[in-house]
Formats: structure tokens, sequence, C-alpha cells
């Protein structure tokens, strides 16, 4: 008993209030069912794909095209894939993309965040109403299209970061930060003679590191997943990022360009496909467990209210 | 209080280092959200980009009354609001009852476990989503490895025009389901314990609580999360819908989005297609307006008060 006792602890058991009582062991166990068919759901695809990528052609083929678990796991389409061709170049672009562009999304919204945050200040209201009211409209793909053509951005990679600089949303949600912090800190600084940076980066950052680093997994999870811009604003195929090469090369199938592999390998087998789906999943799968334990922190639902 | 000018000249020498510090992300909005709207002129054009706008010919109205007629426009409307229908309908419940559900495990840890991994597939992106489903359902996946073993019948989802509107629905449920749980269950968390202590006390059971005190209590967030569904009436997925359309074909994966892509950066009907692009944005506006005015009606604050 005392065993039961100390996993159940081990699990969180919150012992139930005094008035609840304990549901019938019909609904325990239909819930056990329901969840473990939910993250059964969740990691069967994503196991398979990475199973399989680890996976020699041989024991693929044995085992009718997928596996759950290698018997002889290797690196083999990994090496293949990352020897410097199509799919090499295209992940260097994409990581280019993510950290240049997160870090000036980051920096511009942040900037912003900040400087629409006092309470009462200049334009202030007309700024929120600046920003809220993108919200509801969106000028469309076309006039969107138009203006990056005028700008002078069509086939460059800032095609990529600038038609998507600021979010709203995450611009609201740090502003709503910032504007969380007692007044009475920013007034002190002030007194002493801070300049607005010296107090942003002393006082306002550090006390919102949590929404900073939330914001910031959202803004590299939408560079590191772009996909349509780079079809629509780049016809250079040598700018492609990762998305577009593993969309060109798993669901369309297209044999990747002769220069990356030998003519044995020129067939887009099954492990290689599956190795380039698993590079485009791995920084996500990667950076995810850092930042998801500040989701429940309020970051996003306290935006919701403003 | 009236502000005067002098008041107002104060405040702005006070807050002008925050002003500077604003401005680099207000230029960003007012280009390419206000300046880019005021684009939606070329839709009272015949656009040719190599004249311009100064260039091209304005033909008033002419766009819009061709698209009236236009079967295309009518099939990416009619499968635009078939998939909205299909996702308010299967969509939208299931991350209520999934917060719920979440909720209702009394072990913590196993709860935030199985919170983390519902939440991980909204950061994956459409390429990679429409890859695992086609590498589990499609014609040579995982599912038919298993049937084609067990001597069962192959299933035939991908590339199949029928099946298209209810596998778009079943990926959006795969990676967003329990992402949109997220707020109902910050709503959950809310609820006062001592209402449900209540009305146990009263004799109320489980379900009896849950409909009169847990969903009651959610009703605000419930209805907000549908005022702001109602602005993506004709948005129904671009990226997810353009990566599958030619394996199913326009007739059966059109929508107005794909269309104003296809239409005119594709086909070169630069006006036009933006015309469409117009109305459907105009339409989204209203709808969200509009079912903001019937929240409050129906007493409630809605997200403009």
């Amino acid at each position: 008993m005392s065993a039961f006792t100390t996993v159940r602890t081990m699990l969180g058991h919150q012992p139930r209030a005094s008035w609840e009582s304990r549901p019938h062991a019909a609904v325990v166990a239909t819930k056990v069912i329901i969840l473990t068919a939910l993250a059964a759901a969740v990691v069967i695809p994503i196991l398979t794909v990475v199973a399989t990528s680890l996976t020699s052609e041989q024991e693929l083929i044995d085992s009718g095209g997928w596996v759950l678990w290698p018997s002889d796991p290797t690196l083999d389409a990994y090496t293949k894939v990352l020897r410097g061709g199509v799919v090499t170049h295209a992940t260097l672009i994409s990581l280019g993309v993510t950290v240049v562009g997160t870090a000036v999304s980051l920096a511009v919204t942040i900037l912003m965040a900040y400087g629409m945050s006092r309470p009462g200040m200049f334009g202030g209201r007309p700024l929120t109403i600046l920003v809220l009211l993108t919200m509801f409209f969106s000028p469309g793909m076309i006039p969107t299209y138009l203006v990056v053509q005028e700008l002078g951005l069509l086939d460059t990679l800032a095609a990529l970061i600038v038609p998507v600089l600021v979010s709203a949303f995450n611009l609201i949600v740090l502003r709503g930060f910032f504007q969380g912090i007692p007044a009475e800190l920013f007034e002190a600084a002030r007194m002493d003679g801070a300049g607005e940076l010296g107090i942003l980066f002393r006082i306002a950052l550090p006390l919102s590191a949590g929404a900073v680093a939330v914001v910031g997994l959202f803004y590299a999870v939408t560079y590191w997943n772009m996909f349509f811009n780079a079809i629509l604003y780049l016809n250079d195929s040598g700018k492609w990022p990762l998305q577009v090469i593993l969309r060109q090369y798993v669901l369309e199938g297209s044999p990747l360009a002769e220069s990356t592999f030998d003519t044995v390998d020129a067939t887009s087998s099954r492990s290689i496909q599956m190795a380039v789906v698993v590079l485009a999943m791995i920084p996500i799968l990667v950076i995810f467990p850092f930042v998801q334990r500040h989701f429940s922190k309020g970051v996003l639902t306290g935006a919701i209210k403003s | 209080m009236a502000r005067t000018p002098s008041n107002a000249g104060r405040r702005f020498r006070r807050d002008r280092g925050l002003l500077l510090l604003a401005l680099p992300g207000a230029l960003y909005f007012v280009i390419f959200h206000y300046v880019a709207l005021a684009g939606n002129v070329i839709a009272f054009q015949d656009y040719i980009p190599f004249l311009g706008f100064s260039g091209s010919d304005w033909v008033g109205w002419g766009n819009f009354s061709q698209a009236f007629s236009d079967p295309a426009v009518l099939v990416a409307v009619r499968n635009t609001l078939e998939i909205f229908v299909l996702q308010l309908g299967l969509f939208f419940p299931l991350p209520i009852l999934l917060a719920i559900l979440i909720h209702s495990i009394t072990y913590k840890r196993i709860a935030s476990v199985m919170q983390s991994m519902l939440y991980l597939p909204h950061f994956l992106s459409w390429v990679i989503i429409v890859a695992l489903f086609q590498q589990v359902l499609g014609s040579t996946g995982l599912l038919n490895q298993w049937l084609g073993a067990a001597d069962i019948g192959l299933v035939d989802v991908i590339g199949n025009p029928s099946a298209f509107k209810p596998l778009l629905v079943a990926q959006l449920i795969w990676k967003d389901c329990g992402w949109s749980m997220i707020i109902f269950l910050a709503a959950i968390h809310r609820v006062d314990d001592q209402l449900h202590e209540a009305a146990a006390i009263d004799g109320a059971g489980y379900l009896r609580r849950l409909w009169h005190v847990t969903l009651p209590s959610m009703r605000p967030i419930i209805l907000l999360m549908l005022i702001l569904k109602m602005g993506d009436v004709l948005t129904v997925g671009f990226e997810q819908i353009y990566l599958q359309r030619e394996a199913v074909g326009p007739q059966a994966a059109e929508v107005l989005d794909t269309f104003v892509y296809f239409s005119g950066v594709v086909d070169g009907n630069w006006g036009y297609a933006t015309a469409v692009g117009l109305m459907k944005g105009v339409i989204a506006a209203a709808m969200v307006f509009g079912a903001n005015k019937l929240a409050h009606k129906l007493g409630e604050d809605g997200i403009l008060r």
C-alpha cells in the first residue's frame, strides 16, 4: 500500500475536496483510455517518422515500409542529406532567417511594447488603436505583395522577415506585462536619472523574462515554419528555406538535385525523406520543452483580457 | 479635465523618449497594414504591373460584377463555407471538452505532461503536418501497412476529393485542438471553488455541476472565441489547403484565399483577384462586428465595448 502511495505522490496526486464524490471505476477507466489514445495520436506519427529516418533501406523493405522502432539504428540518412547539398543549404537558410528574424522582431516588439506602456502617456491611445485595428482587417495577399515589391524586397531573404516583423498579438502581450510592473519602480528609476533604455533593460525586461521567452518562441516558430511567403516572394530556388524543400521532396516526391547524391542514392528513399521531415521538426522539439512551462503562467491568457 | 495644448506639450516632452522607442514598430504597422490596405485600389483597375498604379486603366466596379458571375468564384465560396461549417461544428467544441477532461485529472504531473504533449503539434508547420498525415494515412502509409498485414481492406483518404474536407478538419484537430484548449483551461481554473462546493452540498453530482457551474462560468470566453472565429468565416487555412490542392483538384479544394493567389499572382489577373480578396476582407470584418453586436444583445462584453 505504501508503494502505491509513493507512486501517487510522485505523479502529483491532489486529494479531492471532502465534498467531491469519487467517480465510478468505469468512468476512471474510460478517462484513462481516452487520454492514452490522445497521447498515442500525437506520439505515434512523430515516432514512426523519427524511427523510419533512423532505419536502413534493407530493414524498411523487410518490414513493409514502416517501423516504430529501428532494430539497428543508423544515421546514414542524415549524413547523406547533410553532406552539403540542397537540404544542407536550405537548413542553413532557415537557421539564418530564424535567428536574424527572431532577434530583430523581438527587439522591435520589445521597444514598441515598452514605448507604449506608460499609463496616460502622450499618444498612447492612438498607438494602441493603430495596433488593435490591424487585428480585425488584413490588407490582403496582393496589396501586401505590392508593398514588398515597391520596397525592392522581392527575391531577397528580407522578404521572409520584414512583412511579418511585428505581431500585434505578441506586442499586446508584452505591453500588458510591462504595464503590470508597479509604476513606482519606473518612477524611482527616472528620479535616479536613468534613461528609458536603461529602465527597459534593468527593470522591465528582467521582470518579464518568461513573457519575452514565450514571444521569442512564437517568432522563432513563425520564421522556422515559414513556407508560403517564400513561395510568394522568392523566385530564386537557391534562397528557398527548408520547409519549401521539404514540400518539394517529401510531399511531391521530386528527387533532390543530382549534385546532392551519387547516382546510387538518387532515388528518394523513404528514410532520407523522413530525415528531412525530422530536420524540419528538430529545432521545435528541442526548444519547446524549455519555453512551454511559461505558457501556463498567465502569459497568454492575460493578453486575451486586454 | 480639459487638455490644454501646454499640457499636451508637456506630456509630449515627458514621453518623447518612449515614443522614439515605439517608432520602428509603428512604422511597420503603418506600412504593412495601412499603406498596404490602400493598395486595394487596384481592385478598381485593370492592373498591369509594368504600368503601375498610375498607368493602369480604371474599370470602376467592373471586377466586382465580373466576380459575381464567375463560376470559379462560386465554387471557391461554396468550398470555403462548407469547410467553415465543418470546422465550426466539428472542431470548435472539442477544445472545450478537452479542457474539461484535462482539468478533471487529479494527478498534477500527468495533467501537465498531457498538456505539453497536446500543445506541441500547434508548433509544427503545415508542411510537416501534411507530411505526417500522408505517412500515416497515405496509400502506402503506416495505417495501410497494418491493415494490409491484418488482411483488412485498404483505406483511401489522401487524394480522395470526397474525403478532402473531413481530412482538412481532422488535420486541424490534430494540430490545434490541444493549443486552443489553453484559454478554456485558464477559464476553468478561475471558476470559484465555493460555487462547486455549495452545489455539491446541495446534492449536485459531477455532471450537474459541469452544466450548472463550470459551463456558465466559461460562457463569456466561449462567446469571445466564437466571435473571433466568425472573423475567420472566409479564412479556412490557406497553407494547409494550398499544399493539398493539387492532389484533389480545384473543384474540391479551391477556397477564396487560394483563388486570389492562383488567379492573381499565378495567372496575372491582379485587379480582379484583389477585388475578390477585398470583398472577402469586408465581409469578414462585418461578420466580427455583427457577432460582437449579437454578444452585446446577449448581455456579454464581446471584444469591443
